[in-house]
């Protein structure tokens, strides 16, 4: 801590451009695809829906500690985060391209800022589609090179890109984003009230919030909203280099820590950190 | 949606593209960009229906002052008039940093 008062620069307050930006070397950042290549959705107008120039993602290439890196930046507030056909293609090439440049010998790192509602739903069947070149081309590229996920705004990381997250070498949260497979509005709606208040933030935070998703092992790191935290957690996970074993690969301790759990009564957030560390593989 | 477009005379160039705003509840995008010749084209892509007329007056206004030859291009998702011309204040700006 700074003896005087320092200005903590929020992340979360910053657009994608900015996010993407941040987490280059300053001076680094070069937009591939950019606004102004005006690369739109084409489904959103016909439904009568105003597109974005850049359809809710920014790439960036530059350095990341010197090394060649692509940052992938999503902007949570077009549109809910949600993945249509040029936002997950510009993501899926992305991390291609960074494969491919690996395989040629130029070692280049990805970091995924996510902000993601899921797939969106205008655009359903093709926005299925480019989530999976997504998840294959990150499985790829992991093989090579980390790649790494930051959440760290309110609109959190449901659906479609909560797995990318799973399937990322690393994740980085802060205590104000959420994880989860299904959102607390979708639940509530398809399995009522009993079983979830979706109103309820305190407690929808303390289940799916950054800070239990920390302490179960869904996320890597734990960071305060904080722009240069975020960027150092970011350099110190590269130069830790790939994880011991990747999370995916431990579907089998997930499966038996899942199955401990006695579904019939109402689990607490502290409880589950328990017996989650209990089952330890 | 629903769609404009405007035209304005202009007399002194833009020195860089910019690329403001964000496509969400009461924002909007603005891209500018130098035009080809010595007029300014603004085209208006908007959620809200009706405001023609509003939207008319505050590019009046705005191209009373701004007398730069751009291309400018809005994605709106109903920002009222005040935030509209913060964020046209705000491309000129970025342009000219």
């Amino acid at each position: 801590m700074s003896e005087t008062f320092q200005e903590q620069r929020s992340y979360i307050e910053m657009n994608a451009r900015q996010r993407a930006r941040q987490l280059l070397d300053p001076g680094t950042f070069h937009e591939l695809l950019g606004p102004f290549d005006r690369v739109e959705s084409v489904w959103l107008p016909k439904q009568d829906i105003v597109p974005q120039s850049d359809d809710g993602c920014v790439v960036a290439k530059g350095t990341i500690d010197g090394e060649p890196a692509v940052v992938i930046a999503m902007e949570g507030k077009f549109q809910g985060g949600s993945i249509g056909e040029v936002v997950g293609m510009k993501m899926a090439m992305a991390f291609h391209l960074a494969r491919k440049d690996n395989e040629k010998g130029i070692p280049t790192r990805a970091v995924l800022s996510l902000e993601s509602g899921g797939v969106r739903l205008q655009e359903a069947n093709i926005g299925e589609l480019v989530i999976a070149e997504i998840y294959s081309e990150l499985v790829a590229l992991r093989k090579h090179m980390p790649v790494v996920v930051v959440i760290a705004g309110n609109t959190g990381c449901f659906g479609g890109m909560s797995l990318a997250a799973g399937l990322s070498s690393y994740v980085i949260m802060t205590r104000q984003a959420r994880l989860s497979m299904n959102g607390p509005e979708v639940i509530e709606q398809e399995a009522g009230l009993e079983e979830i208040v979706a109103s309820d933030k305190p407690f929808v935070w303390s289940m799916c919030g950054g800070a239990q998703r920390y302490e179960t092992g869904a996320a890597d790191v734990l960071v305060e909203d904080d722009a240069d935290e975020i960027t150092n957690a970011v350099k110190e996970l590269f130069r830790k280099g790939q994880p011991k074993v990747q999370r995916t690969d431990q579907y089998e301790l997930y499966i038996k820590r899942i199955a401990a759990m006695d579904t019939s009564k109402q689990w607490m957030p502290e409880d589950i950190r328990k017996v989650w560390k209990e089952i330890a593989q | 949606m629903e769609t404009m477009n405007f035209e304005y005379p202009a007399s002194t160039e833009v020195p860089k593209r910019a690329c403001v705003g964000v496509v969400a509840s009461g924002d909007l995008e603005v891209l500018l960009q130098p035009s080809k010749d010595s007029k300014s084209r603004v085209t208006i892509q908007t959620s809200v229906l009706g405001f023609k007329d509003t939207w008319k007056s505050v590019m009046d206004w705005f191209f009373g002052q701004y007398t730069d030859a751009a291309d400018i291009v809005i994605h709106d998702a109903g920002a009222t008039p005040g935030t509209v011309v913060l964020r046209l204040q705000q491309a000129v700006e970025e342009s000219r940093s």
